[in-house]
């Protein structure tokens, strides 16, 4: 058994930050991810990190505009921590070296961005995420924090009482991926999960394939409450072949959205009168599509999106990677041509309930970055708020894990006396587990386990008789099936436009595939790098995330944010200003709702109708 | 070695007809997917129709019966518009051989997982399209490295090189803490912009023949990491002096005999040669101290 005093999961931006933060504190800090940390998918982030820096401009009017984007579903206390902490945090990359674009004056740049009272996105070039992963590695290797690279995390140590509230977290088990062991990791202090995103759950997405929403799963079954899983961002410019993201920060800088007809419809069709191109992501993801299928895209599947005006020069400077990125995978010159554009799966704004210092639910359990919801984004997150999220909630999760004080969290977690049962959710079938399955992460063992080794070793047996299981099964059902009919069905019914009957056909065709999962077997017998097995591992995570994201769609009966409902097109400030939050429940999912806290340090947020 | 050529199934009517003029990459990726999903829900893998071009996959396993000793494995593949090597390599692993091991996660050539051996030449899978490949397509793992498995090697040794060169931003103050960047001009950034696109993908070393001949030779990669931050102005000369001294040295910047197989391979088009023969002008620089 490793024992160390922090155990970060996943080393992406997130991860690394915490991990840094942690080692700052003093603590023995050792990262634990699937991918080595240079390949996660913070690397893949283009567009910049939105930072009050500038004459002119503060954290306040950050905060408003990103309260204003959230659609008022974002928590005061969260938002304002990451607009006062965002600056500092940005200027740190800065002096360990991240190559920012620059002005004349050395400083670092700063562009416009969707929805933003003032060009506060500072970038490098259009590979922001790329650089900004690098530098903490870097900082990670300086401080010689330990590594664990390509070993996965398949489940946590969580001692077993009846009460979600009064489990502890004690450290994971992992499996070796280059050798097959499975081994036990014990986090005196805490475990900080930094997983990122679940963009597989659906199969056009900017996302990476390793993207599948384990550390959200895992702590989902192990009792901390979902939130706010049914808002998924569609980010409105990915190339129509393979969902490679292409920048916000191409209409950052002027580029401009064609219909097949050449019109520039933001504006031709009133989508967005004042900020066209740059209104919000998910006002111009449903513009397109509404375009396309009022028969004005392009092969009935595009529009265009255009930057040939903004000249060579400027595009060299500041989006050099956008040439790269539509040559090498649209075949398009984006010098001399428009560039084939559409809506794919981006972000999820919801995933584990965390405070605004990163703690969940479970005691010692910790999360930060895409994987949780603080919750800072609401129904619709901003370009350029994802990276200072990253460092922001990722330094605040670390340094809190290794025993700094932060002060009192304003968000509340769990069951409060202020929550709201659901009064009975009509589903088409019973959500959940398929039967009592044995693999939650509570220990189980009957009586409530304490003992911190003792819950890791049982976690441990438990995890090597059901990879054993999933290896000794010849025959059955194959994961690449599963995940298509799953990512077949979400890409229908759980799209940008939805509707009771799609939801509803979703939440069969998932029960359908968790069922077939119970007959899911890994082909290859190999111990050696079995990718076969850790992708059978993963499409279970995927499964239970599909089913939150689109119970949580299927409740909420109103326009908000990302989430459009066919026959509830207005936001429904008097019911809905709450948070949708899903408990596990052992295997019987249970929604209920929390309400949206409001209240900032200086002013109270009044919910405004949305205008573009 | 042997050979597994995948049989061809009973045939159904999944793949609509598709015109090259009209149909973009996207539509054909599309209509192979629901090919391939509507196989799965019946059962019954569909035959390819149209043409196909034969994948040559290298394969081995170190405890699996029958894959200890090294092969190449044939898989037929169908003709894509827009299909690049990795797409072929999940089709033959979701399709006909679930076993079948490479590295991959981001699909979009930043995160540098499937760096491959591709028709004799170390390119990105997920950058290399088959249309610009002649038939048939043969993958290897990535010379010189150890094999893990099938397309998988050892990475340690690589990584160890980059960590040998201090990978990290050594400003010659530390900054006071108060929200005040370093400043640096664009034309300082311009300079070592090519350098900090590496993604330690790993092609060069394992192209450059001297890395093969001699274990301790820093390597490509992580001289260009070298290069990145002594040619960053916010380090300034004293780090710089620190810097040249771990690249002064036998194995070094002066292993280097130019002969560009890092540059041509490169996926991110860093100039690494030409950071390389930077380095031994600095080298030399430190060691005239007439100036």
């Amino acid at each position: 058994m490793h024992e160390h005093d922090v155990l970060v999961i996943g080393g992406g931006g997130a991860g690394l930050r915490a991990a840094i933060a942690a080692n700052e504190e003093g603590a023995d800090v050792a990262i634990v991810t699937k991918l080595h940390p240079v390949r996660s998918h913070t690397g893949a982030a283009e567009g910049g990190i939105n930072a009050a820096l500038r004459e002119g401009d503060d954290w306040e009017l950050h905060a408003y505009d990103t309260m204003k984007g959230s659609d008022y579903l974002g928590d005061a206390p969260a938002i304002e921590t990451l607009a006062q902490d965002s600056p500092e945090e940005t200027i740190q990359l800065e002096n360990w070296g991240m190559p920012f674009s620059r002005e004349d004056d050395g400083r670092v740049s700063q562009r416009p961005f969707g929805g933003l009272s003032f060009a506060r996105t500072t970038y490098a070039g259009a590979e922001t995420g790329h650089h900004m992963l690098h530098t903490m590695y870097e900082q990670v290797v300086k401080r010689g924090i330990q590594v664990y690279d390509e070993w996965y995390v398949s489940n946590l140590a969580v001692t077993d009482h009846d009460d979600p509230a009064e489990r502890e977290c004690h450290g994971v088990v992992a499996y070796d991926i280059k050798t097959g062991q499975v081994e036990g990791f014990k986090a005196r202090n805490g475990v900080i999960l930094a997983t990122g995103g679940t963009g597989q759950v659906y199969d056009h997405t900017t996302n990476a394939v390793a993207n599948t929403g384990d550390g959200a799963a895992m702590a989902y079954r192990a009792g901390v409450p979902l939130e706010d899983m049914e808002f998924v961002q569609f980010h409105p410019t990915t190339l129509p072949s393979t969902g490679v993201l292409i920048s916000e920060g191409v209409r950052g800088e002027g580029g401009i959205l064609y219909n097949s007809e050449g019109e520039r419809f933001m504006f031709e069709y009133g989508y967005a009168n004042n900020d066209g191109e740059l209104a919000s992501r998910d006002v111009v993801s449903r513009a397109e599509l509404t375009e396309v299928n009022s028969g004005r895209g392009v092969e009935d599947e595009y529009v265009y999106l255009d930057m040939r005006h903004l000249g060579e020069e400027r595009i060299t400077d500041r989006l050099e990677n956008i040439l790269h990125l539509a040559r090498d995978f649209e075949g398009v010159d984006g010098l001399e041509e428009p560039m084939p554009v559409k809506p794919g799966q981006h972000y999820e704004m919801g995933g584990i309930e965390t405070d605004e210092n990163g703690e969940t639910l479970i005691d010692g359990l910790y999360a930060a970055g895409e994987c949780a919801c603080v919750s800072v984004h609401g129904s619709n997150r901003l370009g350029g708020n994802a990276l200072p999220e990253l460092i922001v909630f990722g330094a605040r999760a670390g340094r809190h894990a290794a025993g700094a004080d932060l002060g009192e969290a304003e968000i509340t977690k769990g069951k409060t006396s202020e929550i709201e049962e659901e009064d009975g959710l009509e589903t088409p079938v019973e959500p959940g587990a398929v039967e009592t399955s044995d693999e939650d992460a509570v220990a189980d063992g009957g009586a409530a386990v304490a003992d911190p080794d003792e819950t890791v070793r049982n976690t441990i047996e438990r995890e090597r008789t059901r990879i054993e299981e999933l290896m000794e099964k010849d025959d059955g059902i194959q994961h690449a099936e599963l995940r298509a009919d799953l990512q077949k069905s979400m890409t229908e019914n759980v799209n940008v436009f939805r509707n009771e009957e799609g939801l509803k056909q979703a939440l069969e065709d998932i029960q359908e595939v968790r069922e077939s999962y119970q007959d899911a077997y890994v082909n290859d017998p190999s111990r050696t790098f079995n990718t076969d097995l850790i992708h059978t591992i993963e499409t279970r995570n995927l499964i239970d995330l599909a089913e939150a994201i689109t119970l949580g769609a299927l409740a909420r009966d109103e326009f908000r944010g990302a989430h459009w409902r066919q026959a509830h097109q207005e936001r429904k400030d008097d019911e809905w200003l709450k948070h949708t939050m899903l408990s596990w429940n052992d295997g019987s999912p249970e929604l209920w709702y929390k309400p949206v806290i409001l209240d900032g340090e200086n002013k109270t947020y009044e919910p405004k109708e949305r205008s573009y | 070695m042997s050979t597994q050529v995948p049989e061809e199934k009973e045939q159904t009517e999944t793949e609509q007809e598709v015109n090259a003029e009209s149909v973009s990459h996207g539509d054909r990726r599309r209509a192979d997917r629901d090919a391939k999903r509507e196989q799965s829900v019946s059962g019954a893998p569909a035959e390819i129709e149209g043409e196909t071009f034969e994948l040559k996959v290298f394969r081995y396993d170190p405890e699996v019966e029958g894959k200890m000793e090294p092969r190449f494995d044939d898989f037929a593949i169908p003709k894509q518009k827009g299909m690049t090597v990795l797409d072929a390599l999940i089709y033959a692993r979701d399709r006909y051989d679930t076993t079948l091991t490479f590295r991959h996660s981001c699909r979009q050539a930043v995160c540098g997982s499937d760096a491959l051996f591709i028709n004799g030449r170390q390119r990105l899978g997920c950058q290399t399209q088959i249309s610009d490949l002649d038939a048939p397509v043969r993958v290897e793992p990535l010379p010189h490295q150890d094999v893990v498995k099938d397309l998988v090697v050892d990475m340690e040794h690589f990584y160890d090189q980059m960590h040998a060169v201090e990978p990290f931003f050594q400003p010659d103050e530390e900054s006071d803490g108060d929200l005040e960047e370093y400043r640096q001009t664009r034309e300082n950034r311009e300079k070592i912009k090519m350098s900090t696109r590496c993604i330690w993908c790993g092609a060069c070393m394992s192209s450059c023949n001297v890395a093969a001949g001699d274990n301790q030779y820093l390597g490509p990669a992580a001289i260009n990491k070298a290069y990145r931050f002594a040619m960053d102005e916010r380090e300034g000369e004293n780090m710089k002096e620190h810097r040249m001294n771990v690249l002064d040295q036998e194995h070094g910047v002066w292993r280097c005999q130019t002969q560009f197989s890092c540059t041509n391979v490169c996926p991110k088009d860093i100039p690494l040669t030409e950071h390389i023969q930077e380095m031994k002008r600095e080298a030399v620089k430190q060691n005239l101290k007439f100036w």
